[in-house]
């Protein structure tokens, strides 16, 4: 028997659920996909008093794409974005990310918005979200609320849900006309936990960048969007050199702007060298898919 | 609230009711309530693979899954494999023609996830194999000879 002793809980309705959220407080945890809440029950890094699950709850399990954006339930998991067309088709950038998250029997299982929610640094979706200016919709007994992606995200593991309150769905609006995105990363092994990763994304029109997105994962806070890149690139023709050139710059200000630490896995100065290789990457395959300059 | 549950799951095809302590991992209750013990567990985290079932189609961690939840489940361990007459199940045989294993620690999850990705992909380049198996660790023999039992395989069934 691994985890500490728990209550259950695996009601059928929302309502329901948060209900007993609410009673538990700070000591309740969702259990969705149970990909990041299992290992640390298993090893008591966390031993909540009450478990809900909600994998029972119907309407959690809800994905779909509309006019005006993506819409993912709490239930839907990595693996369900990946079987629609739909969300191949429309939200390239979140197909092309969720393709790098583990490995098939934890994307068979692992939520989207639990990778949301848990936050950790080298995950994939919160940068995805961010870069893609998505929202995060939450739910407690006092109602709804609707978060940017970046007022969600408050720190290493950490978000802006208050006690009682759980994700129940994320919204990914369509990316306008004219824009290409990319999300890359390195792990040492396919499927690991990133080292470094970036999610680029630019909308171009007649060779001009008109909107220029960049967030780096990996540096040990979650989603770190590069804002001083954003500012570069906007309203820059990006011409093969001229993109080359601006590229190059915008490398050196990502390894300026992040301030990774040392773990066994990669030193800080290493992380840092990699995030701004990271984002040389993305950007020059996000550029090629809106219909710039071919890569390399 | 109680500590323990009934759960009604089916596992290699046979109907089990069973009372079970919530905090069970799907593993444990396969290994020490069934007696399934051909299901592995190495790290216990989700890391290593060893563990990995089918549950309702689709491959899983027994380690980070609770018995409670498979309650309405359908799960396939590796003793489901065998046909009725005790015939190995092709994949079975393909690991062992091309001695893709040596201890079999880890060869039930690697099984499990290679028969998942033929069905999904019945044709699979090299390098799909071995993304699909990335989740899947061997310590002793390496993964060469997994890889060629899989694309084996493949070639079998599109024959």
């Amino acid at each position: 028997m691994k985890p500490a002793w728990f209550d259950y809980y695996a009601p059928r309705e929302l309502d329901e659920a948060l209900h007993i959220l609410g009673d538990a407080g700070q000591d309740g945890r969702v259990l969705a996909g149970g990909q990041s809440l299992m290992p640390m029950l298993n090893l008591r890094i966390l031993s909540p008093a009450v478990v809900v699950d909600i994998n029972r709850i119907e309407a959690l399990n809800r994905l779909n794409a509309g006019t005006d954006g993506l819409t993912v339930g709490a239930l839907v998991r990595h693996a369900d974005l990946l079987r629609n067309s739909d969300v191949r088709e429309g939200w390239p950038l979140l197909a092309e990310a969720t393709t790098q998250v583990a490995h098939m029997a934890i994307r068979n299982r692992g939520t989207v918005c639990g990778s949301v929610s848990h936050n950790d640094p080298s995950a994939e979706h919160p940068s995805v979200l961010v870069t893609m200016g998505g929202t995060v919709v939450v739910a407690g007994l006092a109602g709804r609320r609707e978060l940017p992606a970046e007022a969600f995200f408050t720190g290493m593991l950490s978000n802006a849900l208050e006690s009682g309150e759980m994700v129940v769905e994320l919204r990914y609006p369509r990316q306008p006309a004219g824009t290409g995105a990319a999300f890359v990363e390195f792990a040492r092994r396919l499927g690991d936990f990133a080292i470094a990763g970036a999610a680029a994304m630019l909308t171009m029109r007649d060779g001009v960048c008109e909107r220029a997105r960049l967030t780096i994962v990996g540096m040990g806070e979650g989603p770190f969007r590069v804002r001083a890149v954003e500012e570069m690139l906007t309203a820059q023709t990006l011409g093969r050199k001229e993109s080359q050139q601006a590229f190059a710059e915008a490398a050196a200000k990502v390894v300026a702007a992040v301030d990774p630490a040392d773990d066994v896995h990669a030193s800080s100065s290493y992380r840092r060298h990699l995030a701004g290789v990271m984002a040389v990457q993305a950007l020059e395959t996000a550029l090629a898919r809106a219909g710039g300059q071919h890569v390399g | 609230m109680a500590r323990e549950q009934k759960i009604k799951v089916t596992v290699n095809g046979r109907a089990y009711e069973k009372t079970v302590p919530v905090r069970l991992s799907l593993a444990d209750f396969l290994r020490e309530h069934l007696h399934l013990t051909g299901t592995h567990l190495g790290c216990e985290q989700g890391v290593c693979g060893a563990c990995t079932i089918s549950m309702n189609g689709r491959s899983a961690r027994s380690c980070l899954t609770l018995a409670v939840q498979t309650d309405g489940a359908d799960i396939v361990t590796i003793e489901g494999l065998r046909a009725e007459d005790g015939t190995r199940h092709p994949m079975q045989q393909l690991f062992l023609e091309n001695f893709a294993l040596q201890c079999g620690y880890c060869t039930p999850g690697f099984l499990i996830t290679a028969i998942e990705l033929l069905r999904d992909n019945p044709n699979p380049t090299e390098h799909e194999v071995r993304e699909a198996i990335s989740g899947n660790l061997c310590r002793c023999s390496g993964y060469q000879a997994i890889v060629d039992a899989i694309l084996a395989a493949a070639c079998e069934e599109l024959a």
